[in-house]
């Protein structure tokens, strides 16, 4: 048998075998954890092209697992919508992984750092196989996964405020994943069967029945939770403000969006579109709390002082941008919101990396620890501004052609109302970045930083040395490469990601040609 | 007409882009550093200069860069209107290039390697507006200016400084996404297309609210022609350096407003289009309140570089007034003011600036017989001066002799009023200064000793003085490229 018959399962196999190799290996080392944790998930990620390109090239791909036929067996089922998705998300673990080096050993006791990786494994399983799978119930086991894996990845930091916030996320998550177990149990109780495609086919005969109208009330309030869409985000600013911030990244840049394809599998795969705007008015409340989770996200993020979780409530509005696109249910919209998972992810995947690497050099979080870091820290500076730009939706940045389409898609609607509220959050968005980069390079740094490094703050001394433009001279400034910036480790994958967050929304017609692909396929059927 | 392909419009757009990197790598040697920029200026010139000849004899060239979405393109194309703009933008860069030098060595003003760098990309920028095939590369390259500015207006780096320039970008950026990009939307959803073409895109594809919508929203999106409400960042803005205020603010920036609105009226909706709707009229009455009202607190301004900030809001909507109006003249008296209030008020900076470096002054009453001191500065002053209130053989007079023409071919005869009393004030406003640098004694302590700024100041703002009186002379070269832009449209 050709082993490009079984990439699907590669994709799962390869980090969950790897979660028990590394404690193994970290017995000897813990470095080599790391190595693995960056082997695997670079190989995720070149698993999931090769799917993605399979795809383009010969369709759907149906891989049955034991090689039990469907509807009775597990199946993996590949389209253009999870190749996708699987690609977006495993890039992120990637570049993820090859920043954590240094971010965690600075952040997590060198004891847990092998378990940290191993757990890290099993998130990137779950997370990888809820996008994977085509069967409903093992959706659910891989939701679980991620879950307890995620869990267990906020708790890991050295502050105590972690575990009241892996706590909070606990408690929330479990319930949603209740939600979610039930609405599976009620599908399964009227229709006998557990694959997406399967259940797609039979309930159209009982759409109007009350259990497949509660079981799609459970679903839809259940992936919400997971996916924290207003008003059930409570969990997500703790979260990613107590987390380490490798954790915050991986979260913020794959979680929710692959709580956000989750929510599209069950409303337009597992669910027929005539469900979604007939039978229940789904997507109108759907659009209500997006448009709410828009505003009331970003009016929030300009009250914070932490910047963690600024960018926190910032993903609450985000998040709002997907899920507006999927409630909409037009060609362009739908387009916007899968672009926008990865443009989303891109710019704040970004975003932590450099407020990590801000962490790793000076241990300030808040958002006065930016001030005047533009000639201390250029280079993650430069990626923050490349980033703020592109949250706020400046033209040829990712974040200007996700609004394109959702702006569009608005006008497909009808719902020229919606466009108002965009350009609203967009100049929300101008504010609390705005804030932050204006500081970035014209406002005198902060004086004692908690870790400063040895040679922080040096500053060539003149005879107006103490006159504060002058220290302004940025360019002026002797130093080395990098001056006081953070290592290549951590600089480089930043740089990565804000340099796609350009080459993506210049050359975008690369993700697009895939979204619009993947748009249709949901509109028009299977 | 013949559209030739070439790539020279991106090549004039990037040489700037391409300086930008030699001075940042050269920060460390001044000279070598200001080399670059004037090097850029020079051939950015040359670029733009060649290829006159071509859009003289009637053609336009065409160059798509990329086409990031369908409908999405960025893409140049040259024509009249286009070429009339960077010419006047890319020759006063290279004026206020050396005028910049003079200014920032005599102050010995800090971050200057930023300060040359950001210049250059906002002139990138602007010959980016300038050459703009379609909305959306003008929308790229009118938000970048925004952006690429700011760090220039906040250049002292102080509280003042930062509280202008954010009220700069707050006005600039929340005008353009709120109510500028909306019309994009709107535009690209009702005509398929964001190309600028001939007689416009909009016609016959919604209904007349819709399109009024579209129109208000464009107009309103514009904050850079400054038209009032959106006015109030110009004043602001004046806490940048001199030559900032000049270029930018007296060229760059604010006439990328009013060009961007030429170019919204003539290609997106066409003056047939807007004759129907009717709102050129509405358009013209509010240039008209903001010609006279801002006018009207100039003559209240004590502080030089206020008072002229409020006589640009003023002058700039001559230009929305012409081509509001909607006729041959109107739009050509529309078109040439852009070039000849461009001169004019570049001088009366340059001599604000001038007066700052050598005397230390500010403030209008502080100017008192300060001829004596300057006589080359004040003269220059006076010129761009009379050019300001239209006086013959001054610039200023030959685009209010065309609107004042445009507005009897309109059968709008109060807008006639409107440009003798904006005379009558732009005179007391600008004529007490003159008078009093020229004719009024010397603070008590001050000798009449001649103490001009360094040359590179003087010099440029002597050249434009010049260029200020050629240009009634012989506005041959503009004129023809202004015809050649309104016969296309009308």
């Amino acid at each position: 048998m050709n082993i490009a018959e079984h990439l699907p399962i590669l994709v799962i196999v390869i980090p969950l075998m790897s979660a028990v190799i590394i404690p193994v290996a970290g017995r000897v080392n813990s470095i080599y954890s790391w190595y693995i944790a960056v082997a695997v998930t670079l190989s995720s990620f070149l698993v999931s092209l090769s799917l993605l390109n399979t795809v383009m090239d010969t369709g759907r791909i149906s891989y049955w697992l034991g090689n039990w036929e469907p509807p009775w067996g597990i199946e993996y089922s590949i389209d253009y919508l999870n190749a996708y998705v699987l690609v977006v998300v495993s890039f992120i673990f990637f570049i993820v992984s090859l920043y954590a080096r240094k971010s965690v050993e600075k952040e997590i006791d060198s004891s847990k750092i092998t378990a940290f990786y191993s757990i890290f494994m099993l998130f990137v399983t779950g997370l990888m196989g809820i996008v994977i799978t085509g069967d409903i119930f093992n959706l659910y086991v891989f939701i679980e996964i991620a879950s307890l894996a995620g869990y267990a990845l906020i708790a890991v930091g050295k502050k105590r405020n972690a575990l009241m916030a892996s706590y909070n996320y606990l408690i929330l998550g479990t319930i949603a994943a209740t939600f979610i177990v039930l609405g599976i149990g009620y599908l399964y109780m009227v229709t006998g069967t557990l694959n997406m495609i399967d259940l797609r086919d039979k309930l159209p005969m009982v759409y109007e029945s009350k259990v497949v109208l509660t079981a799609f009330a459970f679903f839809t309030v259940g992936l919400s939770l997971k996916l924290a869409l207003f008003p059930l985000h409570a969990w997500l600013p703790n979260a990613y403000t107590y987390a380490p911030s490798v954790v915050s990244a991986i979260m913020a840049a794959t979680a929710t969006k692959v709580g956000a394809y989750a929510l599209l599998r069950v409303m337009f795969t597992v669910f027929k579109l005539e469900f979604d705007l007939q039978v229940v008015p789904v997507t109108k409340i759907l659009i209500a709390l997006a448009l709410v989770a828009i505003v009331a996200g970003s009016v929030i993020a300009i009250a914070q002082t932490n910047i963690r979780r600024m960018l926190a409530y910032s993903s609450v509005g985000q998040i709002g941008y997907i899920v507006l696109g999927a409630a909409l249910v037009n060609q362009s919209s739908i387009t916007g919101s899968l672009l926008h998972i990865l443009n989303h992810g891109l710019m704040k995947g970004s975003l932590f990396l450099v407020v990590g690497a801000v962490i790793y050099k000076t241990g300030v979080e808040d958002i006065s620890g930016l001030r005047g870091m533009g000639k201390k820290m250029p280079f993650s500076m430069a990626a923050f501004t490349i980033a703020g730009l592109s949250m706020i939706g400046v033209p040829l940045t990712v974040g200007f052609v996700s609004k394109w389409y959702l702006a569009l898609g608005a006008l497909s609607a009808d719902m020229w109302f919606i466009i108002p509220i965009i350009l609203a959050s967009s100049l929300l968005t101008a504010v609390y970045f705005w804030r932050i980069i204006e500081g970035i390079y014209f406002a005198e740094p902060v004086g004692a930083y908690p870790a400063a490094v040895a040679g922080y703050g040096k500053r060539k001394s003149g005879p107006k040395g103490s006159k504060p433009p002058k220290s302004k001279n940025s360019n002026e400034n002797n130093g080395s490469f990098l001056k006081d910036d953070a290592p290549l480790g951590l600089i480089m994958p930043t740089l990565v990601l804000a340099a796609l967050c350009i080459v993506f929304g210049v050359g975008a017609f690369i993700p697009v040609s895939v979204a619009e692909q993947a748009a249709r396929m949901l509109l028009g059927g299977v | 007409m013949e559209a030739v392909k070439s790539a020279m419009p991106l090549y004039a757009i990037a040489v700037s882009l391409l300086a930008v990197v030699l001075i940042g790598i050269s920060g460390k040697k001044p000279n070598l550093r200001e080399f670059w920029t004037i090097a850029a200026g020079v051939l950015k010139f040359t670029i733009v200069a060649s290829m006159l000849p071509l859009i003289l004899e009637g053609n336009v060239i065409e160059y798509s860069l990329v086409s990031i979405l369908p409908g999405l393109d960025i893409a140049f194309k040259v024509d009249a209107l286009g070429m009339f703009f960077a010419l006047t933008a890319s020759f006063l860069w290279i004026v206020t290039s050396f005028y910049s030098i003079g200014y920032v060595r005599s102050l010995n003003e800090h971050a200057q390697t930023r300060y040359f760098m950001f210049f250059a990309v906002a002139l990138s920028a602007t010959i980016g507006v300038a050459f703009s095939a379609n909305m959306f590369t003008t929308f790229v390259f009118y938000e970048m200016i925004t952006f690429c500015t700011f760090p220039l207006v906040a250049h002292k780096g102080t509280t003042e400084a930062l509280k202008g320039a954010r009220r700069y970008l707050t006005y600039l950026l929340g005008t353009s996404v709120a109510f500028q990009l909306f019309a994009i939307f709107l535009t690209y959803n009702a005509a398929g297309t964001l190309d600028f073409t001939q007689h416009g895109i909009l016609a016959g594809q919604g209904s007349d609210a819709l399109l009024i919508a579209i129109f208000v929203l464009f107009m309103a999106g514009i904050a850079k022609a400054a038209v009032m409400p959106f006015h109030s960042w110009l004043p602001a803005a004046m806490v940048a350096p001199t030559p900032v205020s000049a270029l930018l603010h007296a060229v760059a920036v604010v006439k990328t407003g009013v060009f961007v609105v030429l170019k919204v009226v003539l290609y997106i909706f066409g003056v047939n289009l807007l004759s129907e709707l009717g709102v050129g009229t509405v358009l013209a009455y509010v240039a008209s309140f903001t010609i006279i009202v801002a006018s009207i607190i100039a003559l209240r301004q004590d502080n030089l570089k206020r008072r002229l900030a409020y006589s640009t809001i003023s002058q700039l909507s001559y230009v929305i007034l012409g081509v509001a109006l909607l006729t041959l003249s109107g739009i050509t008296g529309s078109i040439m003011h852009i070039v000849l209030h461009a001169f004019a008020k570049i001088t009366l900076f340059f001599t604000a600036g001038a007066i700052y470096v050598a005397a230390h002054k500010t403030r209008v009453s502080e100017l008192d017989g300060i001829g004596k001191q300057m006589p080359f500065t004040m003269a220059a002053f006076t010129v761009g001066a009379f050019s300001m209130i239209g006086i013959p053989p001054f610039g200023g007079f030959l685009s209010k002799w065309y609107i004042g023409i445009g507005a009897i071919e309109a059968g709008q005869l109060p807008i006639i009023a409107v440009i003798v009393a904006s005379t009558i004030l732009n005179a007391a406003y600008f004529l007490p200064i003159v008078y009093a640098a020229f004719f009024k004694e010397l603070p008590a302590g001050e000798k009449a000793k001649r103490r001009e700024a360094p040359s590179l100041m003087v010099i440029p703002l002597t050249i434009t003085a010049i260029v200020t009186l050629a240009l009634f002379i012989w506005p041959s070269v503009f004129l023809e490229l202004a015809r050649m832009a309104v016969a296309g449209a009308m």
